[in-house]
């Protein structure tokens, strides 16, 4: 039983690590985002470069070959420097749900140009009413003489502003909320009657909602079987969850730093206010609540390397608790930097935002906590 | 990062659930559950001396002392198998807490005469440090020690000591200096509970029990041959043994035994024409316990880990502390509220077996007693403090 990093792993967080502390301070994030991209193609070639786009890609296809916990890894050092790239939509998403059910020939072309920083990507599976529920799909897939006809509407596509390509779900048959009956399909941003609206969010992430009207595919644009789509979505989010909760760990322990920093520093009443018993018991509380989403990061990590163990029963724990745990955090950080705290000025204010996307993101919560306790307690 | 046992671990674990199976029998554990003081106690003696016959008594202790010798990954196998067999585990003041004191800064006579004795169960230990106006603020002890030849004369009183009524000897910290910070000037004393002058006085808890009591010294004459250690640096010996106890002090494995029962109970109580365990409400509180417990799990082997590469389990076990004990006492909350009227059955009266109803007796008593979960070994709220300081540099 070890809990220690491989030479390789260490020396990927520490690169990561590097470039975030170089490259990435608060002002510049703040400028790539708004930017008309709100990502910088420069940073992404520099991923390129550095080899992170190949990791959790197969070695045929230029690939790292890397495994759960190089993407936690990568992802809690992304975290820390509020990093905007759109990893987890082009590589950990776009790219997991081609290596798991694209077609040879869409691994072959598609994913040589997610490694070379070529290809962004988007994964667009939510809908207006579906909320978390993957399964709600109202987008129809009929057959036609090409293949398949698209038609219905995406919300809040992550890097839909920016994908060159996109893997959208639809319902080839059965009922709106049915699991068996929702096929995937790879399109261009391009397609005729593919429509794409951006806008921003609060955490500077440029996403997309999407209108398909009438959009023809091939019958090779089938990303896994028909009908079958479903299990492979649920499938990659749960690989998903794991990085965007790695991604949450980083920056929960960044607002616990800065907070601590700040606590030593501000002085009131001619003392350092981190003197006060008061501010230490709730720093002491945020380190605990930190600690322990991390150790569910790494029952969640290890549940996902090792057949043997519930990954699922692990990520739905770990994302109630990161939701329960970052709250509190990120309360606690704006509340101790007093009315600095409140401004946009300071970073305190932008990681609480990105933190609260990542709880809304693939389920809050309570969607997770009745998802637990449905495999739990029935 | 690997979590997974070895083949021989799980071999080891085969091995431990095999022997708990065959030595911990019905009637035992009847004994053990005992409301009658003398049965219990020769219970408990029965059951370490069984487990001394195993090899187990002594599971931190090297071997070099009659101890396991085993590594953290092997305690954490045993101690999460006796937890899962609802095996309750051994007196802890002889074993746990003064028979590493005195391997490691006994003289060699102490280790002859106390550990055999100690790993034997054939003498009871108590635990002498709380004093009637010394709490959280331990160093702030008053009981006194004056040199008298080869002797020391104790004078003053100790409290909430555990099963005092049952030992044959007292660990004390007591004054010998009042110079200086209050820290030195401790004295670690081993006190014969027979000595004349020694007067124990029963305190009955909310719980409705009487495990703990007051101990009152009045001249109580003690060889300075009973001292661990140099006069005045008590206070070093009784922090090294706060330290010692690193595996379990998180409880995670007899949370875990609780949950698991209280979910057979929630199970088996039907309100409104379903059982507790599907109500959507109870659901809810049952993971918010059991997420924070499986988090828990992997904070203590994270903290095990590092120690096992060299690194000191000081200030973690603080919040190993704070969240085991946090848990503990949300699973008898809730253990409470599922036996809703029921957890007002008094054992003496009427019982809720006769009632049709067998758990809320046993629910209040492990709810009432719990609260010291929080209290005892240094207040969460010292916990934090501690924490403060050690791992935030406040």
């Amino acid at each position: 039983m070890n809990f220690d990093f491989t030479e390789e792993q260490n020396m990927l967080r520490d690169s990561v690590a590097r470039f975030v502390q170089d490259n990435y301070t608060f002002d510049t994030r703040q400028q790539i985002a708004a930017s008309d991209t709100a990502m910088s193609e420069q940073n992404w070639q520099t991923f390129a470069e550095l080899g992170w786009l190949s990791i959790p890609f197969a070695e045929e296809h230029g690939g790292f070959d890397g495994d759960a916990v190089d993407i936690v890894l990568m992802m809690e050092q992304l975290g820390k420097g509020l990093v905007l790239e759109p990893y987890l939509a082009t590589v950990v998403l776009f790219g997991g749900l081609l290596s798991q059910g694209g077609n040879a020939q869409q691994q072959s072309t598609i994913i040589p140009t997610i490694i070379d920083g070529s290809c962004q990507g988007a994964f667009a599976y939510a809908e207006r009413q579906s909320r978390f529920e993957l399964a709600d799909v109202k987008t129809l897939a009929k057959p036609s003489p090409e293949g398949f006809v698209l038609t219905g509407e995406k919300v809040v596509v992550i890097n839909g502003a920016n994908a060159a390509q996109f893997i959208v779900s639809a319902r080839s048959s059965g009922d709106q909320a049915d699991e068996t009956g929702i096929s995937l399909f790879l399109l261009p941003a391009d397609a005729k009657g593919l429509m794409i609206t951006r806008y921003r969010m609060m955490d500077g992430q440029l996403v997309a909602n999407l209108v398909l009207q009438d959009v023809t595919v091939s019958g090779s644009a089938l990303v896994g079987e028909l009908d079958a789509g479903y299990a492979l979505m649920e499938s990659v989010i749960l690989q998903a969850n794991v990085a965007l909760a790695a991604e949450a760990v980083g920056i929960m322990q960044e607002l616990n730093t800065k907070t601590l920093e700040y606590s030593k520093t501000r002085e009131q009443f001619g003392v350092a206010i981190g003197s006060f018993q008061a501010l230490q018991h709730r720093m002491v509380d945020t380190f605990m609540a930190y600690e322990q989403v991390k150790s569910l990061l790494y029952r969640a990590v290890c549940a996902m390397t090792d057949e043997t163990r519930d990954a699922a029963i692990a990520v739905h724990a770990l994302k109630v608790l990161l939701d329960k745990n970052s709250k509190l955090v990120f309360g606690e950080a704006i509340q101790i930097h007093g009315g600095m705290g409140l401004t946009d000025e300071l970073d305190i204010g932008h990681f609480a935002k990105r933190l609260m996307m990542i709880n809304t993101t693939f389920g809050d919560g309570d969607f997770h906590q009745s998802r637990f306790n449905a495999l739990r307690y029935s | 990062m690997d979590t997974s046992f070895t083949a021989e671990e799980n071999a080891f674990a085969e091995e431990v659930r095999a022997f708990f199976a065959q030595a911990y029998d019905d009637d035992l554990r009847a004994r053990l559950e005992s409301s009658n003081p003398t049965i219990f106690r020769a219970a408990v003696i029965e059951w370490q001396k069984r487990l001394h016959a195993q090899g187990w008594i002594a599971t931190g202790w090297p071997k070099e002392y009659g101890g396991t010798g085993w590594n953290d990954t092997q305690s954490f196998i045993y101690e999460t198998e006796r937890a899962a067999a609802g095996v309750r585990d051994v007196i802890p003041f002889g074993l746990k807490m003064v028979g590493p004191v005195i391997y490691a800064f006994g003289t060699d006579e102490q280790k002859e005469r106390f550990l055999p004795k100690i790993l034997e169960s054939d003498e009871w230990w108590c635990q002498g440090y709380s004093e009637p106006g010394s709490g959280s603020d331990l160093a702030s002890l008053k009981t006194r020690a004056d040199i008298d030849g080869d002797d020391y004369i104790i004078n003053g009183a100790k409290i909430w000591t555990s099963y005092a009524q049952h030992a044959d000897w007292i660990f004390c910290l007591v004054r010998t200096n009042s110079d200086g910070k209050k820290q030195q000037g401790i004295t670690f004393l081993l006190i014969d509970m027979a000595s004349p002058g020694i007067k124990v006085n029963p305190i009955v808890s909310i719980d409705g029990h009487h495990s703990l009591n007051e101990v009152e010294f009045n001249n109580v004459r003690v060889p300075m041959a009973n001292r661990i250690g140099e006069q005045d640096k008590g206070w070093t010996y009784a922090k090294a043994l706060l330290a010692h106890e690193r595996t379990g002090i998180a409880g995670v494995a007899d949370s875990k035994r609780g949950l698991t029962q209280l979910r057979e109970l929630a199970a088996n109580e039907v309100n409104a024409g379903r059982t507790l365990l599907s109500d959507p409400l109870f659901q809810k509180r049952l993971s918010d316990i059991e997420i924070e417990l499986m988090a828990l799990e992997f904070t203590e082997l994270r903290v095990l880990a590092s120690v096992a590469v060299g690194g000191a389990p000081g200030a973690e076990s603080s919040m190993l502390k704070i969240k085991g004990t946090e848990i503990q006492q949300a699973i008898q909350q809730l253990t409470m509220d599922v036996a809703g009227y029921y957890q007002g059955m008094l054992p003496n009266d009427m019982s809720a077996e006769q009632l049709g109803h067998d758990f809320g007796s046993q629910a209040r008593q492990a709810f009432m007693y719990g609260r010291a979960a929080t209290v005892y070994g240094g207040s969460n709220e010292i916990q934090k403090n501690i924490m403060a300081k050690a791992v935030l540099g406040l």
